[in-house]
């Protein structure tokens, strides 16, 4: 049997799947490690401007530099940030690469912010350690990512949304099933090894302010490889623990406290005071912020109009040039000074995301998912708090090492019949004359998920939404687009609709709260460390159910002091009295 | 399952006297992330034809004619 002519076979021996942060880099790192095997990088949008850094990065949230910490001190630090779930070798792969990694993105030419001495100006933002390292001129990163692409001829291949894994005899990952996004051809990719590098599922829940685009996350981050995993019978992890990010109310970017707080500005409530003792992403912060939003203190705000001229100046340089350059406008829009106004603050819609929390696609130390010859990096594998430098660092592991399980290996025979019952289904909405269109089927998951979903988690609410959920899984055969465009928002959306089934199920499976906001689970308000001190997996059973199952944590190679696991839990400012 | 189209203010503007597109221009259209900058094909210029941005500003800033202004959504302004 062979494919019908509409269908179009590639043939590469490493296919990286979306060119945004640790994309690029999995790429150079497959082209470093086996020079003359053919590497594909495929991406949605462009990789000239792709994925959450699209318009460039202000600064390293998690740099382990010699001198200022350890490899062991961060492995503390993410340990207590993430009440002890975690895969300490993960993270320790990560912290003991961080330097080299930061060594090597300077020979490239970014450039990070140095001292009178010449030694990296480390800022300390984290509760415990020193980790955050400036980069003013952030702005020139998917540049020099760009031209190392070109220098090491990795094939580039834009507009093509993956949409299917496919898997050998053996179960091994072989390739992917592709859509173009702007002529809706579709297009198999044959590999011997395939990396996934699809970012964050930022696209779960609505923003305040009803836009669907007005996301936290780049809204192309939309939670494709989350679907395409778990179709492909990998396992997920972590998916209760949420990422919530405390940002600037309806732009809904980031607040950078990572970037003001250095200089002296931080969160304040409605009388102006500072009620969080540390601005460090961790779901018990969260928990204050929402609590203060909720509890007649707020709103929240960014406080910064007590700060000198000058340090103003530079922080409006960093915050309105870099990542979202934006901001300046929309404040400027609504008259708001940071010399004579405090900035609104709110906190995000859900989403999965490893750079700032642990949920997403199961990844161990190697970059390796549950599926052989598949391989997970950045915000949509599960390393906690990896931010973009650990999608770096885990993309250079997982390049590598999907370059050497290519080595050796054939093209596998492809699956007609499924090849072409996906076809089917894929291009399925462009056949119809009439129906639901994309954007309002999103609008409807979306709307679900706020409303039954979002922390405080309870039982009879998550219920109700989930049933509504399944409900709408007779929607999908009325789905209509009108064009290329309409048919990769229907798919987006029918990836939306199994992350939010994700976040429904993993959330009910875990019966206890933990994570601060992130799991706050309003039936069973304790931790209980006796039945749940356990990842959380998701996957697809042999019945073709979502179902959840617990995995033991690996023992730990960085042990924590009695003292040291609460660092976290007081992260409320104590009044005097 | 009738359907009916509705008007939406898009926050891209491009101006059609700077905007280049007619000699080949396509470097608004290629950058962005979301894919919703298209050729108009009355005018021969790149207009948004999705309303559905991330106000994250390639298309301005690559532009090499200054054509393009990124303004945020109404929504959120």
């Amino acid at each position: 049997m062979t494919l019908p002519d509409d269908i179009t076979v590639k043939d590469v021996d490493i296919l990286v799947i979306g060119g945004g942060t640790a994309g690029p880099m999995a790429a150079v790192a497959a082209k470093e490690k086996s020079p003359n095997a053919s590497v594909m990088l495929l991406e949605k949008a462009n990789v000239k401007r792709s994925g959450a850094i699209s318009m460039g990065m202000d600064g390293l949230n998690n740099a382990v530099v010699p001198g200022h910490s350890t490899p062991e001190d961060y492995v503390k630090e993410i340990t207590i940030a993430n009440d002890g779930v975690l895969l300490q070798k993960g993270v320790m792969t990560y912290a003991e690469n961080s330097f080299k990694m930061i060594q090597k993105l300077d020979a490239w030419g970014v450039y990070f912010q140095k001292d009178e001495t010449g030694e990296y100006d480390m800022k300390k933002v984290h509760h415990l350690g020193t980790y955050v390292l400036p980069m003013p001129e952030g702005h020139n990163i998917k540049k020099i990512l760009y031209r190392r692409l070109r220098r090491h001829r990795v094939t580039v291949e834009n507009r093509y949304q993956a949409i299917r894994l496919l898997k050998d005899d053996e179960g091994n990952a072989c390739g992917c099933i592709s859509l173009n996004t702007r002529t809706a051809e579709i297009v198999v990719i044959r590999a011997k090894s395939v990396v996934m590098c699809t970012g964050a599922a930022g696209r779960i829940g609505l923003p305040a302010s009803g836009y669907l685009y007005g996301t936290y996350e780049n809204p192309s981050n939309c939670g494709d490889g989350h679907s395409m995993a778990y179709q492909a019978g990998a396992e997920l992890t972590g998916l209760e623990c949420y990422q919530i990010n405390p940002l600037l109310k309806d732009y809904n970017g980031p607040a950078c406290a990572y970037v003001t707080g250095p200089l002296g500005g931080y969160t304040a409530n409605s009388k102006g005071d500072r009620f969080i003792e540390c601005d460090y992403w961790s779901g018990q912060m969260m928990m204050e912020f929402y609590n203060e939003l909720q509890g007649g203190n707020g709103p929240v705000f960014l406080k910064l109009d007590h700060l000198a001229e000058e340090t103003i100046q530079e922080i409006e340089h960093v915050l309105h040039t870099n990542e979202r350059p934006s901001r300046g406008r929309f404040h400027d829009g609504r008259g708001v000074d940071y010399r004579t106004k405090m900035v609104e603050m709110h906190i995000s819609e859900i989403g999965f995301c490893a750079g700032h929390s642990a949920s997403g696609v199961w990844t161990n130390e190697k970059g390796e998912t549950t599926i052989p010859g598949l391989y997970g990096a950045g915000d949509m594998a599960s390393i906690p708090h990896s931010y973009m430098l650990g999608a770096f660092v885990f993309g250079e592991i997982c390049g590598t090492n999907a370059a050497e399980f290519a080595e050796g290996r054939d093209f596998a025979e492809l699956d007609v019949a499924y090849i072409t019952a996906e076809r089917d289904r894929i291009l399925a909405p462009m056949k119809r004359t009439d129906g639901i269109p994309p954007s309002q089927f999103e609008y409807k998951v979306r709307r679900l998920v706020n409303d039954y979903l979002q922390p405080p988690k309870v039982t009879k609410k998550m219920d109700i939404g989930l049933q509504r959920l399944i409900a709408m899984e007779d929607d999908i055969q009325h789905l209509y687009a009108r064009d290329a465009h309409e048919l990769l928002r229907a798919n987006e959306a029918q990836h939306i609709f199994d992350c939010a089934q994700m976040a429904a199920v993993a959330s009910m499976y875990r019966q206890e709260s933990r994570w601060g906001l992130y799991h706050h689970y309003v039936d069973h308000p304790e931790t209980n460390n006796e039945d749940w001190f356990c990842h959380v997996q998701l996957y697809k059973n042999e019945s073709g159910e979502m179902v959840c199952k617990k995995r033991a944590i690996d023992p730990y190679v960085v042990e924590l002091d009695d003292s040291e696991k609460n660092a976290y839990a007081q992260m409320r400012v104590q009044q005097a009295d | 399952m009738p359907i009916a189209s509705q008007i939406s203010m898009v926050p891209v503007v491009i101006d059609d006297d700077k905007c280049i597109a007619e000699k080949g221009c396509r470097t608004c259209i290629d950058v962005c992330p979301l894919d919703v900058l298209w050729i108009n094909e009355e005018t021969g210029k790149a207009h948004m034809k999705y309303d559905e941005c991330w106000y994250c500003m390639p298309c301005e800033t690559d532009c090499p004619t200054d054509a393009v202004t990124v303004n945020i959504p109404y929504l959120l302004r």
